[in-house]
């Protein structure tokens, strides 16, 4: 009896190990297939991008949906990020008694970093959603299909002017989240904090090099190019339904951002390391 | 003397009384041979496997320039499946499925596109491009593949592909799928599907959700596309008076669950009278709409 009550818990645990160790592997081969099949997909787009440039008629659309639509959020964010920047830094510069260099800090934090990071952020959240929502409803409801069934490929003719649109405009929309944030921190430092302005330019302009704003503009390339691709194959991949849909569309924004986050850590390694080689090192700081 | 001479065999409509790869003696003493044509599309012991769920095996199937195919058969006994394989959407676990005498599998993607472009496909719910009008999907495929035509061409041919489907050009032609009623949307579907001078038409359930005048009339368009423009079709439905009106032939597929391991998957392949004389249970069940044991299996499942 205890003999095989004894039997029968090694069984059991035996067969939560091979559980586990199934659920583990599965896993490991779910992501493994999603980053191939990812991999897959950026080069198809690539190559219809090389073979057969995407049509005008469609070019022109998504430049207009992902360029002009989404230039008022991007600006506005900007905004309000040099803003909230002016409030967080002062009281810290006031303590050392360095308030004047407040605007080195806010603009140099918001060319490097976040200009791009957020006007990146907010491409995937309004723009990548969207393309993911879009393309996960015409795969729903057979629209993908029926381009195929037409022969026309729908990584061509869907995917590649997005790509184009998102490459070609953020550089161009994290310029102007730059511009609105420098004056959003100018506008609050200035006029509400009362820093004198003659300073606030002095050491803005001493500390932000051009290397810095061109630096966050290339970085956007890589953002926009990632957005566009991780939201179009998840449109792609899009399960059944209006839950496949939701689904698609949250987790296009989610891997969007993580993907962001992680460039940029890569990007800025990468940089630096050609600002030290290549330039010397010669940048501005803020002190 | 008579001389051999080889004639292309015209494939009647009911491709059993054919007679294929025959010689015979023409009124004017020539003798002749009946040439084989390949059939226009051709599956060859086709397997389709999702994960681990089989869907369909080992379906084995040719259909004939002129013939309209229907296939019949349960909800989720692949049929869909085996529809979209035959035009490459979902490709096969293993087997063939050749057009033309070329295996899809095996063409590029610029071969792919070209043979697709003598295909034309009904989508269950039209599966129209929600962003354009209706004018503008119904020219879709010409603007893609015929690039030479002028915009005046393309509009008149989009207007007499709209007459053919009982559409008046005037009403529907800046309107969006949205604002048009689902009978529409199907027809405009038609039109757009014919666009291309096709020569196989592919159906998916081309009556489903419809009033039963309407069906009608989809039922009359898909017998006028294989008369007047002498297509092939392949008419997937689950609708008996529809695959009745419109085929030569039926073919019954069953779910691959509920087949024993050395059954076919096809059950029937004949004519409508055929399968009224069907002595099947499994058929006849199905071509009388009867639940028999379904819901005691139903019950036992849950």
């Amino acid at each position: 009896m205890t003999k095989k009550s004894k039997n029968r818990r090694e069984t059991s645990a035996r067969d939560v190990f091979i559980k586990r160790v199934t659920g583990m592997g599965r896993a490991i081969s779910s992501r493994v297939a999603f980053a191939g099949n990812l991999a897959v997909f950026s080069l198809s787009t690539l190559f219809w991008l090389v073979v057969k440039g995407p049509r005008r008629e469609t070019l022109t659309r998504s430049f207009f949906n992902i360029g002009v639509l989404s230039l008022p959020v991007v600006m506005l964010t900007g905004t309000f990020i040099g803003m909230v920047l002016a409030v967080q830094a002062f009281p810290q510069f006031k303590v050392i008694g360095m308030e004047t260099r407040i605007g080195a800090a806010i603009n140099l934090s918001l060319v490097k970093e976040l200009g791009p990071v957020l006007a990146a952020t907010m491409l995937a959240g309004r723009v990548g959603s969207a393309i993911a929502a879009e393309l996960g409803t015409m795969r729903v409801t057979e629209q993908i299909d029926a381009l195929s069934s037409m022969g026309v490929n729908p990584v061509h003719y869907l995917v590649t002017p997005r790509f184009l649109a998102c490459l070609i405009l953020i550089p161009g929309l994290t310029l102007f989240a730059d511009l609105m944030g420098v004056i959003g921190g100018a506008f609050f430092s200035i006029k509400l904090l009362d820093v004198d302005w003659s300073y606030y330019w002095e050491y803005s302009r001493h500390a932000v090099a051009m290397y810095d704003v061109l630096a966050g503009m290339f970085k956007s390339v890589f953002f926009g190019g990632a957005i566009a691709l991780i939201c179009c194959h998840q449109g792609f991949r899009c399960g059944a339904g209006a839950e496949g849909v939701g689904k698609a569309a949250t987790s296009s924004f989610v891997l969007s951002f993580v993907a962001i986050l992680f460039l940029d850590l890569l990007l800025d390694v990468m940089l630096d390391q050609f600002h030290e080689l290549v330039l010397g090192g010669q940048s501005g700081s803020v002190v | 003397m008579a001389s051999n001479q080889e004639v292309d065999a015209t494939i009647g409509l009911d491709s059993s009384r054919t007679i294929e790869g025959s010689v015979f003696i023409g009124p004017d003493g020539v003798k002749k041979v009946l040439r084989r044509r390949p059939p226009l599309l051709e599956i060859n012991s086709l397997n389709v496997i999702f994960g681990e769920n089989q869907v369909l095996r080992d379906i084995t199937l040719k259909i004939r320039r002129g013939e309209t195919v229907a296939i019949i058969g349960e909800s989720g006994c692949g049929k869909t499946v085996l529809l979209k394989t035959m035009i490459g959407l979902v490709a096969p676990t293993s087997g063939e499925v050749l057009f033309k005498g070329e295996n899809l599998a095996t063409l590029s993607d610029k071969e792919l596109t070209e043979a697709r472009s003598h295909y034309g496909f009904v989508f269950q719910m039209a599966a129209l491009f929600d962003s354009m009008t209706i004018a503008e999907n119904v020219s879709f495929p010409l603007r893609q593949h015929h690039k030479e035509m002028k915009r005046r061409e393309v509009s008149e041919r989009v207007e007499r592909l709209l007459e053919e489907v009982g559409l008046n050009p005037s009403v529907v032609w800046n309107k969006t799928p949205s604002e048009i009623s689902g009978g529409m949307r199907k027809r405009v579907g038609f039109a757009r599907a014919l666009a291309m001078d096709p020569e196989i038409m592919l159906y998916d359930e081309p009556t489903t959700g419809l009033d039963p005048i309407m069906s009608d009339v989809v039922n009359e368009l898909m017998i006028n596309a294989r008369d007047r423009h002498h297509v092939a079709g392949v008419l997937v439905t689950h609708d008996m008076k529809s695959a009745v009106k419109v085929a030569n032939r039926l073919v019954m597929l069953y779910p691959h669950a509920l087949l024993k391991p050395d059954e076919p998957q096809m059950i029937f392949d004949g004519t409508a009278d055929e399968i009224w004389r069907c002595e099947d249970k499994r058929v006849a069940q199905f071509i009388r709409g009867e639940a028999g044991d379904r819901i005691r299996d139903m019950s036992m499942d849950d």
